[in-house]
């Protein structure tokens, strides 16, 4: 299978109105690797639609290109239309035609195709059996729940076998718990299909849970590309830190040498050096460090911090610690803290964004 | 979305129907009266006592018609949507009736609830001495009977603005501690103001272009207005007659633009966006009044509607002019008439169906792919259609049918045929002048269609024409089959385009019990009215029912 390359890629709107001076989608350009899961992620208004809705061939570029292998899908000039594309795609809707039913709906791309008969039934009835709504083959859309929709979305991927297919927020629509199991279909139908995925979404957690690879937008711009692993571990940049996981940005003044990882004693040094306002760590220039909350632990070895806050989440209490210097940061604890306590804390860990 | 998705051929057929439809006769109007002004023959019309007898008359009907529509479409309009009395439904679809009667059957029907030859009034003793006048046959009444023609239109507007009232900004008023008078002065009516404005401007506006109600009322008096005037002049076909009815023509149509801009200058700074919770209505509980309310709006009913529907049938019963309604009296030769033995009625029921059938199938044709294009493609070209097509549809029918006697009283181009006086000159017309009718429940049905629906199809393969056949068409049916009965309705009971163009053979339900009318046949032209009334009221119970697989907002006396 070929693999899909953003080179470049623009899109401007023309100027919509007061705020929305920039392009919606701005210079950017990715390699998806082969089969790969993609999660394309970023707040709302970031681009991030904008983006599959060209690779869907529903918009043009203004500017840049889209390529698949050897063939070029879209550029400013010529837009192969996605009827053309053998791409399938979930909408955050679902989009299931009202008029038809479970089968139809899922059938329809090999009716297009000019599939029918036995061939027909036997692929929609492997397509419904994957998505275990077999039982439901000739109800109407509107007979099903909210996750059963989705599921005969998906099915309707499944059954085309595409290239690509596109997922634009599929969850948003669904409770907690139906999520988790949409999210356990997805990771299946991923690996049966090998198909490359393509993921839109604005909560983090889904796109780390599901994707080989997450990119993160910000304004039309693409700011960063990693496995998920990689990018909650070595985020580029305050906006990215602050997009992936949970965490606390501080500033502190670093040692031009202090390399990008950072630990306790530079940590310690660069605190207790502001501080004071002298000493060797407290006097490079002001950078933003990353401190992840599972990297903070109360310790009597460590620095006296002030308890603003203890929030019982069920596992564990999320705690918010005034530094000496005022700036907050989040930690875990199993043991809850009354507010305003002073309790000796060490960083075992931060990262320089 | 982006123009990737419809096939070029798409704008071009619908800018070729809109430019035929709309453009084309809207030119031809405007060059003959810009070239009977500047030959000065014409232009003497304007000089005319007469020209000016009735541009007074219409303006003061027009005026007066708008006000007793205000008082009536209001106050139905504000204990519709604000309180809570019973039977909402049924009295919305009884106020609605009087829009979709034709004029003039209305005004037949009122001329025979009153006056001294009224079979009903005699049948109850209550007529005046014969001899002494029609009342209705006056100014005053041509404006009353405009007023409840019309009432619909402001009852509709202001029901709408309504409907998008936040009950949550009448409830923060009541916790506030206002009273449920002080909320309606202080909060409601500000807010409907827009509504009324708009619906006032739409009375008027109506009244400026009608045709039926000054034509049965008004020429018995010898009261003109610029319609009757229009039609007077050409049926004494002289050899300036184009250019003057050119020119009266431009004077009607600009009163109209006139009303509509003095409208869009008073909505202007009064667009109060609303927020919170909508659609909900906003009850207020009428308590022990509620009985009173609802007496007076079903009495009022009673007297616009059932009494001169009531005054209708009788004289369709009666054997001719005069005679009272009794037991020994009563027949339904009238009927036997205009359906088996007189040739005119056939011919015109038969035109009409024709007309109307082919109007409101031929406008589907034309309005399903002009829907889909407005509805995906916004920008200015859409906006110039959607423009060009409402033109039309606005224009007073006598000002229509003037423009497209002008583009088609020459030879066609390249045929060499003239379709003037043919029936296919009505049908070009209504073509035009129901464009917009036609267009309406189809365009809100692409409109409110998720677009992810369309985009699915295309990912899954599907061409233009697929898609189009295989999920957009079963999807906007129901919206198809309304706008195809809203034309026919409106179609076959249209008299005022085709006062104006029908001759020999080619004449219209409409005009049929105009003339019957005319010539004192009332008992025949009335049985014909309660036909035709019949079967509106058949037409817009069919629309009823389908109501719940349509689109928000298509059938107007449900909104």
């Amino acid at each position: 299978m070929a693999q899909l390359i953003l080179n470049h890629l623009t899109k401007d709107f023309g100027a919509k109105g007061p705020g929305e001076g920039g392009p919606a989608v701005s210079d950017v350009s990715l390699t998806l690797r082969k089969q790969g899961f993609l999660a394309l992620l970023g707040p709302s208004g970031c681009g991030k639609t904008t983006v599959l809705r060209m690779i869907a061939g529903f918009e043009q570029p203004t500017d840049g290109s889209i390529e698949f292998g050897e063939c070029r899908l879209s550029d400013a000039v010529r837009v192969l239309p996605p009827e053309k594309r053998n791409m399938a795609m979930v909408f955050q809707s679902y989009a299931l035609w009202p008029h038809m039913t479970v089968a139809e709906n899922v059938g329809y791309p090999l009716k297009v195709r000019r599939i029918s008969g036995e061939a027909w039934r036997s692929r929609v009835a492997e397509a419904l059996s994957l998505v275990r709504l077999t039982a439901y083959a000739d109800r109407r859309p509107s007979a099903l729940s909210g996750g059963q929709r989705q599921r005969v979305a998906l099915a309707r991927c499944l059954v085309q076998q595409p290239d690509i297919v596109l997922l634009d927020e599929p969850l948003a629509n669904l409770d907690q718990h139906l999520r988790k199991a949409m999210e356990e279909t997805f990771r299946a139908f991923h690996e049966r299909s090998g198909a490359t995925m393509i993921y839109v979404t604005h909560d983090q957690a889904e796109a780390m849970a599901l994707a080989t690879d997450v990119a993160v937008m910000s304004e039309g711009k693409l700011l960063q590309v990693a496995p998920p692993a990689d990018i909650y571990a070595r985020p580029e940049g305050r906006v990215v830190g602050s997009l992936i996981g949970r965490g606390a940005i501080v500033r502190l003044r670093l040692p031009e040498k202090a390399g990008r990882q950072l630990d306790w004693p530079l940590l310690q040094a660069a605190l207790a050096g502001r501080r004071s306002g002298h000493g060797h760590a407290g006097e490079g220039p002001l950078s933003d460090v990353l401190i992840r909350p599972e990297q903070v632990h109360p310790d009597s070895g460590g620095m006296p911090m002030r308890v603003l806050s203890s929030v019982f989440e069920g596992e564990r209490s999320a705690l918010t610690l005034a530094l000496p210097d005022g700036q907050s940061l989040k930690a875990y604890s199993n043991k809850a803290f009354c507010h305003g306590t002073e309790v000796p804390f060490v960083i075992s860990g931060g990262w320089r964004l | 979305m982006s123009g990737v998705g419809e096939p070029a051929w798409l704008l071009a057929f619908v800018c070729g129907a809109v430019f035929l439809l709309s453009v084309l006769p809207l030119i031809h109007l405007g060059w003959a009266g810009l070239k009977g002004l500047e030959g000065g023959e014409a232009a003497s019309v304007l000089l005319e006592a007469a020209t000016f007898a009735a541009l007074r008359n219409t303006l003061v009907a027009a005026a007066g018609g708008m006000v007793i529509s205000l008082v009536v479409g209001a106050l139905f309009a504000f204990v519709v949507a604000l309180t809570d009395i019973r039977g909402k439904l049924a009295l919305s679809f009884a106020f609605m009736l009087p829009m979709m009667i034709p004029p003039q059957v209305t005004a037949l029907a009122w001329v025979e609830m009153s006056g001294p030859s009224s079979p009903l009034l005699k049948t109850l003793g209550l007529a005046p001495p014969l001899g002494s006048p029609q009342p209705l046959y006056s100014l005053a009444g041509i404006a009353l009977l405009l007023g409840v023609q019309h009432a619909p239109l402001v009852f509709l507007a202001i029901k709408a603005g309504l409907a998008t009232h936040p009950r949550d900004g009448v409830e923060a008023a009541r916790l506030s501690g206002a009273s449920p008078w002080r909320v309606f002065r202080d909060i409601v009516l500000p807010l409907a103001c827009p509504a009324l404005i708009a619906g006032g401007a739409i009375a008027f506006i109506s009244g400026i272009g009608n045709f039926g109600i000054p034509a049965i009322l008004g020429i018995p008096a010898s009261i003109e207005t610029l319609p009757t005037l229009i039609f007077a002049k050409f049926a004494s076909f002289g050899s300036s007659t184009f250019g003057e009815i050119a020119v009266l023509s431009t004077i009607i149509a600009s009163i109209s633009a006139g009303g509509l801009l003095l409208q869009q200058r008073a909505l202007k700074g009064r667009d109060y966006r609303l927020i919170g919770l909508t659609g909900a209505r906003a009850a207020f509980t009428l308590g022990r009044l509620r009985i009173a309310v609802e007496t007076l709006l079903w009495g009022t009913l009673a007297l616009v509607l059932v009494a001169p529907l009531l005054a209708l049938v009788a004289s369709s019963l009666v054997p001719a002019y005069g005679v009272p309604l009794t037991l020994h009296t009563v027949s339904l030769q009238a009927y036997g008439e205009v359906l088996f033995r007189q040739t005119v009625t056939l011919t015109a029921l038969k035109n009409s169906v024709f007309l109307a059938s082919a109007a409101a199938v031929g406008l589907l044709v034309i309005a399903l792919p002009a829907g889909y294009l407005l509805a995906a493609r916004r920008g200015r070209v859409a906006n110039l259609l959607a423009i060009l097509i409402e033109i039309p549809y606005a224009l007073p029918g006598i000002v229509l049918a003037v423009a497209f006697i002008l583009a088609f009283a020459a030879p066609l181009p390249v045929i060499g045929v003239s379709i003037y006086g043919t029936i296919w000159i009505i049908l070009a017309a209504y073509l035009s002048s129901f464009f917009a009718v036609s267009l309406k429940p189809v365009m809100s049905a692409f409109l409110q269609m998720d677009p992810s629906l369309e985009e699915a199809a295309r990912l899954a393969g599907a061409g233009f024409l697929r898609r189009m056949r295989d999920v957009l068409l079963p999807l906007v049916a129901p919206a198809a089959g309304a706008s195809v009965i809203l034309v026919f309705l409106i179609a076959a009971n249209e008299l005022t385009v085709s006062a104006l163009l029908w001759s020999a053979g080619t004449q219209t339900l409409g005009v049929a019990i105009f003339n019957l009318d005319d010539s004192g046949s009332s008992n025949l032209a009335s049985a014909l009215s309660v036909l035709v009334v019949a079967v509106v009221i058949g037409l817009m119970a069919t629309l009823e029912v389908l109501a719940k697989y349509l689109p928000e907002g298509v059938l107007p006396w449900r909104n």
